[in-house]
This record gives C-alpha cells, sequence and structure tokens, in this order.
C-alpha cells in the first residue's frame, strides 16, 4: 500500500497537484461568493430583529439538507461542472457565515456604536472603523467554519464533474485502487485542517492586536 | 451680546407608551457650565442624549447652535459637539493617538495636524504623549481612560461639551480630581458651554454655574448653586438638599 501510493506520487505528481488546484479553487472561490452574499444578509440581521430571526431558521434549514443530494437535485436544473456544483457548496457555507456574522455584529458593545455615531460617523464610517473591526473575530469564526465544510464537501463534487480531489476518490473506488482512495481522503483532511489551523492562528493574532484580553 | 446655544422649545419625548420627558423649554447661554442633577429615570440622560441627536423628540424643537435639529445635519452637528460617557467608550482595538484622532480623521484633517494636536490634548488632560500615545485603552486606569475621553471629545475644539455621568464609575480621590480638572479645563477654554449630566449633588453644586435639578421628566428647579441650596423651590430639591445636610451631620456626629 505505501509502496503503491509512493509510486503514484512517482508517477503522477503533476497530476493530484492539478487535482490539489482544482479543489482548493473551487472552495475558495465558493467561499468568497458565499461571503459576498452572507455579508450583507448578516449585516441586515444585525440590525432587525425580525430579519435576523428568518436567516437563522433559513440557515438552520439550509444546515439539514444533505449535500450530496443538493447536487443531485440540481443536476436537471443546471447540468454537471463547475457550476452547480459551486451553487451547492455556496448554498452548503452560508448558514454558518451568516449566524456569524449576525453573531459578531450584535456582540458589539452597544456604547461603542454610540459613541462612534456622536463623535460624527456616518453608518458606513462606523461600519468600517468600529463595527467591522470588533465584530472581526466571530466573522473569522464563521469563515473557518465555513472553508472547512466547503473544502470537505467540495470531493464530492467530482460526481457531478467538477474535478478536484473528489476524482481521485472516485477513480480508486471505481478501479478498486485503495491508494488512490487514501490518497485523496488523507489530502481532503489535510486541507481542511490546514484552513482551520491557519484561521485558528488569524483569529487569534486578531484578538490579541485588540489588546482585550489583558 | 449672549448668545443661546442650546434651546428646548416644549421638548417631549416618549419610549412607546413610556412619557420621559413632559414638557421641557429651557435655554443655555454660551460658555455656561450647566450641571443636570437627577435620580435615574429623571430624563436627563435621555435631554443630554437629544442635544447631540441620539434620541429624537417626539415633539417640540430644540436649537443647537442655531441649527434646529430637525433640518440639521446631524453626522455633521455631532463632530462639533464633544461627547463623554459613564462607561468612557474608547475603542479597544485603537490606540490612545487614534482614539482621540477619530473626529479629526473623519473632518479630513492631515495626520502632521492630528498628532500636533493629539499631543496637545493628552498634554491638556495631563498625560505624557510620549508614554501614553502609542498603549491601548485597557492598558490604562480608568480615571486615564476617562482623561483620554474628555481629550477625544475635546480633539475638534468644539464651542458644546456634553457629559453623561462621566466620573460615576471612578473612585473617590480620581473623581475629586478630575472633577477639579474639569472646571479648570472650562475656565481655561473660554466660550466653551459644558452640558454635564450627574446624579451627585456635589458634583453638581460644585462644577455648575447653574444647576437644573430634574425629576421626572421636568425641570424642578434650574439656578445657581447658591440659590439651590438656600432657596429650594420645590419639596423635591428640599429633599435632595436635605440629604447633604444629613450628611453633614453623620460627619459630625463621628467627629
Amino acid at each position: 500500500m505505501i509502496a503503491q501510493i509512493i509510486n503514484y506520487f512517482q508517477t503522477s505528481s503533476n497530476e493530484y497537484l492539478v487535482a490539489v488546484g482544482q479543489h482548493l479553487y473551487i472552495s475558495f472561490l465558493a467561499l468568497f461568493s458565499a461571503l459576498i452574499i452572507a455579508f450583507p444578509l448578516g449585516y441586515v440581521g444585525s440590525k432587525s430583529k425580525i430579519f435576523s430571526g428568518f436567516c437563522q431558521t433559513f440557515a438552520q434549514v439550509l444546515r439539514i439538507i444533505p449535500s450530496l443530494a443538493l447536487l443531485f437535485i440540481l443536476i436537471p436544473y443546471i447540468g454537471t461542472g463547475i457550476f452547480p456544483a459551486l451553487i451547492a457548496l455556496v448554498v452548503l457555507a452560508l448558514p454558518p457565515l451568516v449566524v456569524n456574522i449576525i453573531l459578531g455584529f450584535n456582540e458589539v458593545p452597544k456604547v461603542y456604536t454610540e459613541v462612534g455615531i456622536a463623535l460624527g460617523m456616518n453608518s458606513f464610517q462606523l461600519l468600517r472603523q468600529v463595527s467591522l473591526p470588533l465584530a472581526l473575530p466571530h466573522i473569522l469564526n464563521g469563515i473557518k467554519l465555513a472553508l472547512v465544510e466547503v473544502i470537505a464537501s467540495a470531493s464530492l463534487a467530482a460526481y457531478i464533474g467538477a474535478g478536484g480531489l473528489g476524482n481521485l476518490i472516485m477513480l480508486g473506488l471505481g478501479l478498486y485502487k485503495m491508494q488512490y482512495v487514501v490518497i485523496g481522503g488523507v489530502s481532503v483532511a489535510l486541507l481542511s485542517l490546514i484552513s482551520m489551523l491557519t484561521f485558528d492562528w488569524i483569529i487569534k493574532r486578531v484578538k490579541n492586536s485588540d489588546q482585550r484580553n489583558y | 451680546m449672549i448668545k443661546e446655544i442650546i434651546k428646548f422649545n416644549h421638548v417631549n419625548k416618549k419610549f412607546g407608551k413610556n412619557e420621559v420627558i413632559k414638557d421641557l423649554s429651557f435655554s443655555i447661554n454660551e460658555g455656561e457650565f450647566i450641571t443636570v442633577l437627577g435620580s435615574s429615570g429623571s430624563g436627563k440622560t435621555t435631554t443630554l442624549k437629544m442635544i447631540n441627536g441620539l434620541e429624537k423628540p417626539t415633539s417640540g424643537q430644540i436649537i443647537v447652535n442655531d441649527c434646529d435639529l430637525k433640518e440639521a445635519n446631524l453626522v455633521t452637528l455631532r463632530r462639533h459637539i464633544g461627547y463623554v460617557v459613564q462607561s468612557i467608550g474608547l475603542f479597544p482595538h485603537m490606540t490612545i493617538s487614534q482614539n482621540i484622532g477619530v473626529t479629526p480623521k473623519l473632518l479630513g484633517w492631515d495626520q502632521g495636524k492630528i498628532d500636533l494636536k493629539v499631543k496637545d490634548l493628552l498634554e491638556l488632560v495631563g498625560l505624557d504623549s510620549k508614554e501614553y500615545a502609542s498603549r491601548y485603552p485597557t492598558q490604562l486606569s480608568g480615571g486615564q481612560q476617562q482623561r483620554i475621553g474628555v481629550a477625544r471629545a475635546l480633539a475638534t475644539n468644539p464651542p458644546l461639551m456634553l457629559f453623561d455621568e462621566p466620573f460615576s464609575a471612578l473612585d473617590a480621590i480620581t473623581r475629586q480630581n478630575l472633577q477639579r480638572e474639569v472646571k479648570e479645563l472650562h475656565h481655561k477654554l473660554s466660550k466653551k458651554t459644558f452640558f454635564f449630566v450627574t446624579h451627585d449633588i456635589n458634583e453638581a453644586l460644585y462644577l455648575g454655574d447653574r444647576v437644573m435639578v430634574m425629576n421626572h421628566g421636568q425641570i424642578e428647579q434650574f439656578d445657581t448653586p447658591n440659590k439651590v441650596a438656600n432657596q429650594p423651590a420645590t419639596n423635591y430639591v428640599k429633599r435632595l438638599i436635605g440629604t447633604v445636610r444629613e450628611n453633614q451631620a453623620l460627619w459630625e456626629d463621628i467627629k
């Protein structure tokens, strides 16, 4: 087994790197698109209780849809390839993002926003200079959760032809070559782990620079 | 000529069904040090917040620095009104100099001018600029933080300063020092109007040129400390002054 794995890396390391590249590309593209949708939703959600309740319920509902099911449901409407996979992953990434962005903005102590307004900030300046920096640890946490989930689920995207490390796993299953499954699976796990640790480190740095832990 | 800087005309404020302020009318001249004395729920903080538009009156007219607040651009107006609160509210993610420089930056001053101003203001509130400018708020004591709070409010040299119980969370010695300094500051910065809300009778009588005693959203008396202490206009004021006299009796007993 180990010999086979070593052999794979010796002969097909290019193919492996392409798969990793595709995997990361589709994951980050999905995360980025989800952020663009989630940020305004979260910001508005933090302003209005009703909207926030709606967002959170909606997020919970999204969370219970199995990602694989969603992928196959989309095939008749959008076909196969990167685009439907992207949609499924965005849907998957939205709940942790929206919930944590709302949480982050709500956790900003009222006194800071009030003082910000009293010092003459308009809503945009208040968001950029006060609310966003203070909500950042929560928002980053949401991004972390979303990214980990997206990277793990992106392996399923191979089923509808989006490529990535999932291809390797599928190939291994189809040809009964366990080394492919192991390489693909472990790589996905490693990517998730690395992104999680990176974000944990960033969040720690952000919190430290706030000097709020004194 | 004496200029009126704040004027309330029959102002009424309701939060839902709860009427906080019934019918408030008063005017304050430029350069006065006004203290507003009242217990919690008397509407004093709401009154203060209506001056810089953080709260809007349900009815009535408020004129600040010749602008009717209904028509004024509140964002611009607020940049020229200092604001100091009890919880201090220094932004934890900004250094001391960034905190003081918030409003100057909003007004588009260049960085050199802001740095000079920060240095001046730190000196004015008695803190060494070399030592403190690049620190973060949590590295300072409560008293030092509130000095920064005052410095930040003074940053754009506003004609009007609002204080919402700024010293009530501080220990007695720090509080007394700061009271003295604020009074000196008002003397030094002539023509600046201070509007200072407190529930501490001694503080109100010590600092104010005039004291506005509020209860249940109405003015009980608005006069010089001397008049308030010696000729209380209503029963409420009489009782309020009575508590101080009782305290004095206690001190006499301990002797």
